[in-house]
Formats: structure tokens, C-alpha cells, sequence
């Protein structure tokens, strides 16, 4: 068992300095850091075996191409898929999404149907959602949250019907940082039809996540959150809806045989990975997974859960601190706290605490319909991940504080 | 106090802080101590673009002479915004137009803002540049 400062060794950025102090990097939600193993795997990738996927026969490209098929089975195993046919790498989650609504949207979405989208969800699982409907002359229905950021599931059966084709939910919200029922809601939906994604960006960093378990029918994530390289992501469909849906891209990879009267379609995944892939970013999310896991195991995951209640605790002593996202149970709180204090503004607090050597974000964490929701024009946000200290947990506590006082 | 003294004024200002931190609790000071702004005038078309948080930028036309209030949400972005108006605040269109701003760079303040605020204190210059164009 490793202990929490043998893996922070694993993050070099962890031992950088800004303005001469320690840099403490909680700006987690938007992207974590890279672990050694990944960096190493993505030079390699670039420096060793630099050849194009799939298509040629000689040495390289396969080995290429044998590291590229590793990694969907790695993602296939990590998520609980029941093969790796069911993963599509993309260039990101925003890609993922698009890739669902431009696809699933031309099969099964036609005028007068119905998207559900949670209130909470980043532009990037809304407004996909919003284009498919303009397109399509749709309907885009809302799964609103409530004042303390729970999704009012008790009237979603109300607000699904015949027309409803599609349900899109976050299993955490990048602002609010609540595990949501999303197994409840899987279970709501499939029992009027409709069948449900979930938006991983978030969970997938913190827990574990089993697809099958689940049962919902698309899950995506981005692999920069997961300590993976960027411009890597995950759709994760139910074979069924990838044999049913429209291929999204044309081009190379993507087809079984092109005439030029017409072409026929490789079998998914491939039908959905047109074009030349992140060919020495997609083999990183082998180890960055791994490194997932490891930092989930269950010593780290305790002082995760000691930071989180630390954090929780001492923000709401804080006099004219609000809390979006405020858990019934700390336990479904995730380390993402997004907050305004009353008479400072989020980018006044966010700039002093840069000055400390403090990494936050400040603004409306692209989620402007919540923060209309909850009446604001921007929050402050620090996002933790696993392996981030306690140490750095009472700095950053103390350092708001003198923020604070400096700003009222 | 000329409009060269007056530059001099704040680099000199910010010179006695050494920390960055310091100096954006000047900038909170001058923040707090701006003079109040006409809640009225806080509309569209004072706002000045390009900024993240609002900043809102009033004028006036005296003795030939222009005169600037402000405010915003922010209060680092208020300090900001003070510190131009007091230096250009009472000078002439003439004299504003014809200034480079190059003090704002002595002072170090584009590199110890985030790209976005950086944005936003060009935007903030730009303003009070065609401001005083238009009246010049």
C-alpha cells in the first residue's frame, strides 16, 4: 500500500512554486495533473512508436495500434462494460456528448419529442442538446435541482412521457459536487423507456463506476480529469445503440469498404473514430486509470473523506459563506466546493488566493443556467482532488479567511 | 498636480509594496474609497466591455475639462479602474488622447493580473482613450 506522499511524488506539478510559494492546486474539476507514468507513456507513444493505428502491417504500427486497443480494454475494465466494442474514443467528453446528440439525435429524435437535461449540467451536456433540438424542432425539458442543489428526482415520472427519447444527467455536478441518484434516476426513466447518459467528467475521478451495475446506456468522460492526456475521451454506449445509431464523422478508419457510388460502414467502435486518433495520448488513460484506482484505494480515500469533511466543516463556519451543493449526508458530497461570501466578490477571492499560491476558479464554471437558478452572477470554486493534503486543506482555509478580511 | 506627477504618484505608490499581495490591498483600499456612483447609472451602455466582472464608466464634459466616476461588482477591478480615473480624472481630451498609458506597465500590473483581467484593463484604457478621442 502506498502512502498518500509516495503518489504526490508521482505528480511533479505538486512540488511546483508560484510567486515563491507552494503552489496548492485545487482547480481539479476543470483538470487535474499528470502523473509521471502518464507523461512517460505519452513520450513514448510520441518518440517510440509514432506510427498511424490500425492500417498499416509494419512493426510499429502495430505495436501502435496493440497500445490503442489496450486502452479500450483497460477503459472497457475499468467502467465495467461488458466488452470494449461498447468504447468509442473521442477527443474529449464535450466530443462524446456532441457525438451522442448528432447521432442518437438523427435515429430516434424527431419533431415534438422530448430531451430531459438536468439543471445542473455543464454547456457541454446542454447545449448538444439544445442544438439536436433546434434541429430537430425537439423539446428540451428541465430536471431542476432545489435550493440545497439535489435534483428534484420525486417528479421526474411526471416529467417523462411517450415523447421523452432521451435523458441527460451528470453523476456529479461540476458546481454543486453532489453524487446524484443517478441509479434511481436509470431506474425511473427505464421504466417508462426512456433510456438515460450520464455524464462522468466528474465521478469518474472520485469512486468507482460499473456501467452494467448502472444500466444506464451512454456513459463519458474526458481523460485530462482522470490524469490522463488531453484530447482523449470515453463514450461508453450499450452495443445496441451504437449498432443503431449513424456513423457521426466520415472518412478514413470508419468504413468497412468505399466505392464511389457509396461506402459501407466498419462494425462499431470504429464506424464512430473517423480520422486519425490521439494515437500517443489514447494509450495514457492505461495508467492514468490505474493511478485512479490507486488513489480511490481505501487508506487514500479516507484522508480524501477527512479533507472533504474538513473543508465542509470550516466553510460553513465562515460568516456570510454560501454553499451551493449543501449535502444531507457528507458522504454524498464530492471535494468540489463551490461557494459565494457575502460583500467579496469571486474574482477578488480568486486573485488574492493566486497571490497566495492558491489555484481556484472563479465565475459561472460553465453552468450559466444554474447560476441564474441560484440568483448570482458567478461563484468560487475549489475542487480537490485525491491527492490533495490536509495540510494544504487548513492553508487554504486560512488563506480564504485572509482574503476575506482583506476584501470586507 | 500635472498629469506626468500624477503617473508618478501611483508608480511610486506601488513601489513601496514589495509583495503583489500588498499591493492589491492598495488596490482594495483605493477600491473602498472611490467616490460613491449613482446606482441610475449603473446601465448597458456604461458598462464597459470586455470585462469579467461589470465596470461601469461614467463622463462628463466641464470647463473643457473631462471627468470620469466608476464602479463594478469587483472590488481589485474598482481599485483599477480608480487609479486610472484619478490619474486622467480633470485632464483634458487633448491631454488624455495624446498619452500612452505606459505608466500602467511601469507598474507592473498586466503581469500580476489573469489574462482575463488583463483583457479587462485594456478594455478599461481603450474606453477612456476614445472617450477623450471623441471629445478632443
Amino acid at each position: 500500500m502506498k502512502n498518500l506522499q509516495d503518489i504526490r511524488a508521482q505528480f511533479p506539478q505538486l512540488q511546483e512554486k508560484v510567486y515563491g510559494k507552494a503552489l496548492v492546486y485545487l482547480d481539479n474539476a476543470a483538470t487535474s495533473l499528470r502523473p509521471q507514468d502518464v507523461v512517460a507513456c505519452w513520450q513514448e507513444m510520441a518518440f517510440r512508436y509514432n506510427a498511424n493505428v490500425h492500417r498499416a502491417v509494419h512493426k510499429t504500427a502495430s505495436e501502435a495500434t496493440l497500445r490503442y486497443e489496450q486502452a479500450r480494454r483497460a477503459v472497457a475494465e475499468h467502467i465495467g462494460a461488458t466488452s470494449e466494442k461498447e468504447i468509442v474514443f473521442t477527443s474529449g467528453d464535450t466530443a462524446a456528448l456532441n457525438l451522442v446528440a448528432r447521432c442518437f439525435g438523427e435515429a430516434f429524435v424527431g419533431a415534438g419529442d422530448e430531451i430531459i437535461v438536468a439543471q445542473s449540467e455543464h454547456h457541454s451536456n446542454l447545449v448538444p442538446w439544445q442544438m439536436l433540438c433546434a434541429r430537430k424542432g425537439a423539446v428540451l425539458k428541465c430536471l431542476p435541482v432545489d435550493e440545497s442543489g439535489h435534483l428534484q428526482v420525486e417528479g421526474l415520472p411526471q416529467l417523462l412521457s411517450k415523447r421523452t427519447r432521451l435523458l441527460c444527467v451528470a453523476d456529479v455536478s461540476n458546481v454543486l459536487g453532489l453524487r446524484n441518484p443517478v441509479a434511481q434516476i436509470v431506474r425511473i426513466a427505464h421504466e417508462k423507456g426512456c433510456p438515460v447518459l450520464v455524464d462522468g467528467a466528474q465521478g469518474i475521478v472520485h469512486g468507482s463506476i460499473d456501467v452494467q451495475a448502472l444500466d444506464c446506456d451512454f456513459y463519458t468522460f474526458s481523460g485530462h480529469k482522470v490524469y490522463a492526456a488531453p484530447g482523449t475521451g470515453v463514450l461508453y454506449a450499450k452495443r445496441k445503440w451504437l449498432e443503431a445509431m449513424p456513423p457521426f464523422m466520415g472518412g478514413g478508419e470508419m468504413i468497412e469498404s468505399v466505392a464511389w457510388e457509396g461506402a459501407t460502414y466498419a462494425a462499431p467502435p470504429y464506424k464512430f473514430e473517423a480520422g486519425t486518433p490521439n494515437i500517443a495520448g489514447v494509450p495514457t488513460l492505461v495508467p492514468a486509470l490505474e493511478m485512479a484506482r490507486l488513489l480511490n484505494s481505501a487508506d487514500i480515500a479516507a484522508e480524501a473523506d477527512a479533507v472533504r469533511d474538513f473543508v465542509l466543516e470550516s466553510l460553513s463556519s465562515i460568516p456570510g459563506l454560501r454553499l451551493f451543493g449543501v449535502p444531507a449526508d457528507r458522504t454524498e458530497k464530492l471535494p468540489i466546493f463551490s461557494f459565494t461570501v457575502e460583500g467579496a466578490h469571486h474574482e477578488d477571492l480568486a486573485l488574492l488566493l493566486d497571490k497566495m499560491g492558491i489555484a481556484v476558479r472563479s465565475g459561472q464554471m460553465c453552468a450559466e443556467p444554474l447560476m441564474t437558478r441560484f440568483g448570482v452572477t458567478g461563484m468560487l470554486r475549489a475542487s480537490f482532488a485525491p491527492y490533495n493534503t490536509m495540510e494544504e486543506a487548513e492553508y487554504f482555509v486560512a488563506s480564504l479567511k485572509k482574503a476575506i478580511s482583506m476584501l470586507i | 498636480m500635472n498629469l506626468e506627477e500624477a503617473k508618478q504618484a501611483v508608480i511610486d505608490d506601488f513601489s513601496l509594496y514589495d509583495e503583489w499581495l500588498d499591493k492589491y490591498e492598495y488596490l482594495i483600499e483605493l477600491g473602498k474609497n472611490l467616490e460613491a456612483f449613482d446606482e441610475s447609472h449603473k446601465t448597458e451602455d456604461r458598462l464597459i466591455k470586455g470585462c469579467q466582472s461589470r465596470v461601469w464608466l461614467d463622463w462628463r464634459l466641464e470647463d473643457g475639462k473631462l471627468f470620469f466616476t466608476a464602479d463594478s461588482d469587483a472590488i481589485i477591478t474598482k481599485g483599477i479602474i480608480s487609479l486610472l480615473i484619478g490619474v486622467y480624472s480633470g485632464r483634458t481630451p487633448a491631454e488624455i488622447a495624446g498619452d500612452d498609458f505606459a505608466f500602467v506597465s511601469a507598474i507592473g500590473l498586466q503581469e500580476n493580473l489573469s489574462p482575463t483581467r488583463v483583457g479587462g484593463l485594456r478594455s478599461m484604457i481603450e474606453t477612456i482613450q476614445r472617450i477623450a478621442t471623441e471629445n478632443a
